[in-house]
């Protein structure tokens, strides 16, 4: 990376960790939700904006991570580490089992299959009452504490944790689109044909592309369980799967800044427009409509292209 | 034997709600080949209308017909001013048509409000007849007629019209149809907008029966999408098929696994479009 691309990602990491402090209580848990959000969107992007698979079921994985954080807290107590190790465990898992269905399929039928195990893992979120609690949620997760003494439960604390999720996120997810795989990944979006002629296992990049993403969905899933402090089937709703997919078409497919951006920008969005108005579902579609119309490749996309 | 026979009969009066649905979606989706998240709000603005018109003129026809022309006329715009654009794109048609679905259901809450209504259906729609052990109300009779009539009228415009016959060129091969002189364009906006007329129609039929409310759009898409998918996309036998199936599966999960009803109604779903991605029936 040149020192050029360097320096602005570097102030980013600076003010991520300097602001908080001075932030207001308001600010900073918004700051924290956007964190979370963009670990997600980041997570859908490898999918979408790497691989080219446009995916209608991602709140699964974040949601099932959640509901994995929720059910060990609650009923078993179970400490940040072990939460955080099955959620995502399970979310991967879930990814493995559902990726064998999807992957078979391309374009709209990926989109349809998506949705429809999706709607499979909403269906037992919101029905599977002894498990779940039904539409009710679970409530009451409490915050972490990592040792005896060091405890999450205020937002600054948690608001550093999360920082510290979503930059190891960032790095990770930097190396992988950056690895060979990642690029390979790039060539089966640009030309699946002639990847497979050259060699390239396409399935099996797809593959674990797909169970990667959803591993990565579930440690902002984890994470939001102990933000929230509640889990119901909306984290696994359609509208949060397609709510990602905004964030990611919104800042710029195939960039990690983008869905980062992308994630801020309809987070804010969201909370403060429902502080001025009740009709913010009514602009959160004009919104969808209008990113489709006047900035198709995301605001990453429109700013390179003003560049050239 | 009651039992089965009561939520037997209740599974094909739903399934004959969901063909309304499906059958739209299905036309759409197999001349465009789009993913329209904004189907299960046909449905809804069609109740509401049809709510509307019942309470102003007190006629349920009219309401029918209101209902599901004024939606018609609501989706041929969404399509010839904002789909058509998009081309191919389906994650773009994904997007809008889920923004289209939110100010739908915003516009729903600002206009009606967010209370559950019922439409109030004729009379002699109202009452119902004990056959045999299973007590049979009228409604869900006519539910089924409707249906039925929809059903053949339908196979009929698109098996011995031509329109018909340009529907099923188009869902074939929409290249080569646009090729033999078939204007595709405009065979689209009509699909969609007959997509948009059905879908509407069965929000009418169904506010007299499961009622209207904020949130039913999403709580009917899911179905929508799993009539069309297990039956195969852009086919009407599919559909029937489908549309039965799902109204019967529901039915029969809700009553004997209540915890797993949605499970059993989405996993051979999912199974069905693992083993056969274009659906029982669909061609590609």
């Amino acid at each position: 990376m040149t020192w050029r691309r360097a320096i602005p990602l570097l102030a980013c990491v600076a003010l991520l960790l300097a602001a908080p402090p001075f932030l207001p209580p308001y600010a900073l848990t918004l700051l924290t939700q956007i964190l979370i959000y963009a670990i997600f969107a980041m997570s859908l992007d490898l999918l979408l904006g790497y691989t080219g698979l446009a995916s209608l079921g991602h709140a699964a994985y974040f949601g099932i991570a959640a509901y994995v954080v929720g059910i060990l807290t609650t009923q078993h107590h179970a400490s940040f580490w072990l939460c955080l190790c099955a959620a995502v465990l399970a979310a991967s898992a879930a990814a493995a089992v559902f990726g064998l269905i999807a992957i078979r399929a391309a374009g709209v039928y990926f989109l349809m299959i998506t949705l429809a195990l999706g709607m499979v893992t909403w269906g037992l979120a919101f029905r599977w009452v002894s498990l779940t609690m039904g539409d009710n949620g679970i409530s009451g997760i409490a915050r972490p504490s990592l040792l005896p003494g060091w405890s999450f439960a205020q937002p600054l604390p948690f608001h550093y944790l999360s920082v510290a999720v979503f930059l190891v996120a960032f790095a990770l997810l930097s190396l992988i689109v950056r690895s060979p795989f990642g690029l390979s990944l790039r060539g089966i979006r640009e030309t699946e044909r002639r990847m497979g002629a050259l060699g390239y296992h396409v399935w099996l990049h797809k593959y674990l592309a797909f169970v990667l993403a959803g591993a990565f969905a579930g440690l902002a899933g984890a994470l939001w369980a102990y933000y929230d402090g509640f889990v119901s089937p909306v984290e696994v709703h359609l509208l949060t799967s397609v709510e990602a997919l905004l964030m990611v078409a919104l800042g710029g497919p195939g960039t990690l800044v983008g869905p980062v951006l992308g994630a801020g920008i309809i987070v804010l969005f969201k909370n403060l427009l429902s502080i001025y108005t009740k009709r913010w579902l009514l602009i959160l579609g004009l919104v969808y409509i209008g990113v489709i119309v006047f900035a198709p490749k995301g605001i990453v996309g429109a700013l390179r292209g003003a560049r050239r | 034997m009651e039992f089965w026979l009561t939520q037997a009969f209740n599974g094909i009066s739903y399934g004959a709600m969901l063909f309304l649905l499906g059958s739209g979606l299905s036309l759409v989706f197999g001349v465009m080949r789009i993913v329209n998240l904004a189907h299960g709000s046909y449905f809804l603005l069609g109740g509401y209308v049809g709510l509307t018109t019942v309470l102003k003129t007190k006629s349920f026809p009219l309401a029918l017909l209101s209902g599901a022309l004024s939606v018609a006329l609501i989706g041929l715009g969404m399509e010839r001013l904002f789909l058509r654009k998009l081309g191919k794109q389906s994650l773009s048609q994904v997007l809008m048509t889920m923004g289209f679905a939110l100010v739908f259901q915003d516009l729903g809450l600002l206009i009606w409000g967010g209370d559950p209504y019922t439409l109030a259906v004729p009379a002699f729609l109202a009452r119902s007849a004990q056959a045999g052990p299973v007590l049979v109300p009228f409604y869900r009779l006519f539910i089924i007629a409707v249906a039925l009539a929809v059903g053949i009228a339908l196979w009929a415009f698109l098996e011995r019209t031509r329109a018909g016959a340009s529907i099923r060129a188009t869902v074939d091969d929409a290249e080569m149809a646009q090729g033999v002189g078939i204007n595709v364009p405009l065979v689209s906006a009509g699909v969609f907008a007959l997509g948009a007329f059905l879908a509407a129609l069965g929000g009418v039929v169904g506010a007299g029966f499961i009622g209207v409310y904020p949130g039913l759009d999403f709580e009917v898409l899911p179905y929508a999408f799993v009539v069309v998918i297990v039956g195969g996309l852009g086919s009407l036998p599919g559909v029937v098929v489908g549309s039965l199936l799902v109204g019967l599966l529901d039915n029969f999960g809700k009553a004997l696994f209540p915890e797993l009803s949605y499970f059993t109604l989405f996993a051979p779903m999912a199974l069905i479009l693992a083993l056969k991605p274009t659906g029982l029936f669909g061609k590609r």
